[in-house]
């Protein structure tokens, strides 16, 4: 008997079922096909207004920093200020998301944006993220070509772009957007949750920023809500 | 197993535990930091006790479902190009593992945390193959240079101050300058990320736990603060996920539930830095990620605990704050527990995973205070099967002669009230009478276990019940 069918039926012999009845396999089929949803805080239900400003609080309670600009065309400017704060050489790596594409770097004069593979050695990224979400100020990004995963985690500085109104109020809203986009039970390859920069504490529970992953997180928010 | 239990001699470990000075400097932390962070957040977020509700009642409905689940989250796991291994045993898992390894020609494998990676003796395995294993997460590697096994399940070198993995990493990192500074938390970081990122590049395959499988859409969810986890299964030809059977949720908004208890609970973290949902290998056009995916789900004994006396503990989410909450914890640490989970989760769960004869001691380790049951965040009763194991432990003539005698001499009082009252204000008089100038003893027969510590008091009057009695009379 292999190693499946051992599990398979010493769960089903502990619960007592064949695993054949079929209200048993109705309800469990219902609720991954209805995906109800449970308890979801109201802090993240205000208007969007209200989202948007506790997006950015939640995000700076995480160690994080935001800034908000008007237009895409501001992002290159807040980019090379951050850099500047921070006497980081002013170029970044991008994946190849249209939305990154479109925003004229070249305003910010000497600033430096590349796309291509992932460099262990380049110091800071800049990405576009899928969604935030207002209840915890964490960022919602998807894999692929368009957003690296590893420039979320190799570099030590994360810039993340994000338009205003992909700002939600709760996980639900993400879950129900992937939907939209991916399709029904379809997932990229990996979304990464992110909520302020890497941490530890893990020697004598001192918590310290820069873990692995990058040491600083960076939000820009574009647009209004 | 590759770690061998040192539970049936929890005692002995506990009195070593009490008199080593720097285990006792570094788990007075514990006390004051984790308990009033989570208490913290927990009191911004209204919710939180529904939510506690909430996240239990789904692992209630997922362990009843539990084959279907499983077979769902399967079929999901294959149509994105993924395997999933099933694992009877420890000894099946380390085979599953070792043979991708072998497959994939790995001399390196990078590991994020996993407590099933633990529970099986993992890296022993892969090292007397010829594979080297790299912890990378901050505890866990320093745990690892020292081979421990973590003594806590979410800060594995909680036990351990700065000083000592100074000297460790003096040790270990026996190329750096030996005349470097390392005496903040700050610079060892800094070091171990150092040492560490050449291991993430190099490596050929990625090990890591999980938090939750997601039955909708054949997910694995890893939660972590370093980023180290991400790492581990970006980098790599391959990703493993280690994972047991009862990490299966129904849905994303299930998980949702988990999420926003679990932090909560463990660091007193809103949300934990980063929560990584990962669905299969590298797509075609990825430019980064694992071209091989891997879960292996083990089973290890939980499956016949499904809907008995111990049931409930599948729920556990491994969030650490029962041993954050727990005194005994607190005073002895968790390597005395003598095996891979420590406190009153630990207490309960190895003796049914490595049996009641070899952990028999550890829910003795308990005051019934009951705080563990009141901070879980799937409400696990945590103290009822810690009594459950005590009567099976007394049941199987597993407990100590003296432990047996006396409980026999007592049961046979109380089994006779009157007799019970009669023996006690006899012995009540008889003891203030002898203590009535001290009004303390410094030692009695048969309770050296409390004069070796401290002073006995004298009895003052009559028994508690006949005191108890008089007053009703009074109040009538």
């Amino acid at each position: 008997m292999s190693a499946r069918e051992q599990i398979f039926g010493s769960i089903r012999r502990s619960l007592g079922v064949t695993g054949n009845e079929a209200p048993r396999r109705k309800e469990a089929a219902d609720r991954m096909a209805g995906h109800p949803r449970g308890v979801v805080p109201a802090r993240g239900q205000g208007t969007p207004q209200e989202r948007l400003d506790l997006f950015a609080r939640m995000v700076e309670q995480a160690a994080g920093s935001i800034a908000r600009v008007n237009d895409p065309a501001d992002v290159p400017g807040e980019v090379a200020a951050f850099l500047r704060k921070y006497n980081l050489p002013m170029a970044a790596r991008r994946g190849v998301d249209p939305r990154l594409a479109s925003i004229p770097w070249e305003r910010a004069g000497m600033l430096e944006i590349t796309t291509g593979a992932p460099d262990p050695k380049m110091l800071s990224s800049v990405s576009h993220a899928f969604a935030g979400v207002a209840e915890t100020g964490t960022l919602a990004l998807t894999s692929g070509a368009d957003n690296p995963t590893s420039l979320n985690f190799l570099p030590d500085n994360h810039i993340v772009v994000i338009d205003a109104k992909d700002v939600v109020g709760d996980f639900e809203s993400v879950w129900q957007r992937l939907r939209e986009t991916f399709g029904e039970a379809t997932m990229p390859r990996t979304v990464n949750l992110i909520t302020g920069p890497s941490r530890s504490a893990d020697i004598e529970q001192t918590l310290i920023l820069g873990a692995h992953g990058p040491r600083r997180l960076h939000v820009i928010v574009v647009g209004a809500p | 197993m590759s770690h061998v239990a040192t539970s049936p001699r929890f005692k002995e470990n506990a009195r070593a535990a009490l008199a080593d000075p720097e285990l006792q400097n570094a788990l007075k932390f514990v006390e004051v930091n984790f308990i009033a962070r989570r208490r913290e957040v927990a009191d911004k977020l209204p919710e939180f006790d529904a939510l506690r509700d909430a996240a239990r009642d789904i692992k209630n409905h997922t362990l009843a479902h539990l084959d279907l689940y499983l077979e769902a989250y399967e079929q999901k796991v294959t149509a994105a190009g993924g395997h999933v291994h099933y694992a009877v045993t420890a000894d099946d898992a380390k085979r599953v593992v070792l043979d991708i390894c072998k497959r994939l020609s790995a001399k390196t494998v990078t590991k994020g945390k996993s407590m099933i990676g633990e529970e099986i003796g993992l890296n022993d395995h892969l090292e007397a193959n010829g594979i080297t294993p790299v912890e990378t997460d901050l505890g866990e590697y320093i745990i690892q240079l020292r081979h421990e096994i973590p003594s806590h399940i979410i800060a594995p070198a909680v036990h351990l101050t700065k000083a000592q993995i100074e000297a460790d990493f003096r040790r270990a990192h026996d190329k750096l300058p030996a005349d470097r500074n390392l005496t903040e938390p700050t610079s060892l970081l800094a070091e171990a990320r150092g040492v560490l990122r050449e291991k993430f590049l190099a490596a050929d395959v990625g090990i890591t736990g999980a938090n939750f499988l997601v039955a909708e859409t054949g997910t694995s969810i890893i939660v972590t603060n370093e980023g180290n986890g991400d790492l581990t299964q970006t980098l790599p030809k391959a990703h493993i996920v280690l994972a047991s059977i009862e990490k299966l949720v129904p849905t994303l908004e299930d998980v949702s539930q988990f999420l926003r208890v679990l932090a909560r609970s463990a660091t007193g973290q809103e949300m934990s830095v980063y929560t990584t949902l990962s669905t299969g290998p590298r797509r075609a056009d990825d430019p980064d990620g694992p071209g091989e995916y891997h879960v292996v789900i083990l089973d290890n004994g939980r499956s016949s605990m499904l809907g008995g006396e111990f049931g409930d503990m599948l729920r556990c989410i491994r969030c650490g704050a029962c041993m954050n909450h727990c005194p005994v914890y607190h005073a002895v640490g968790g390597h005395a527990y003598g095996w891979v989970y420590p406190g009153p989760m630990g207490a309960v769960l190895t003796p049914s995973l490595i049996g009641v004869d070899q952990a028999g001691q550890l829910p003795n380790a308990s005051t019934f205070c009951g705080r563990c049951e009141e901070i879980c965040p799937v409400r696990i009763p945590l103290p009822r099967m810690m009594r459950s194991w005590r009567e099976r432990e007394f049941e199987r003539h597993l407990s100590p002669v003296t432990v047996r005698s006396g409980l026999a001499f007592w049961a046979y009082f109380a089994k006779r009230p009157r007799l019970y009252g009669l023996a006690t204000s006899l012995a009540a008089r008889a003891l203030a009478l002898i203590g009535r100038h001290k009004g303390r003893f410094g030692w009695l027969p048969f309770a050296t276990g409390w004069t070796r510590h401290r002073e006995f008091p004298a009895p003052q009057g009559a028994t508690f019940q006949a005191q108890w009695k008089a007053r009703q009379r009074e109040r009538r």
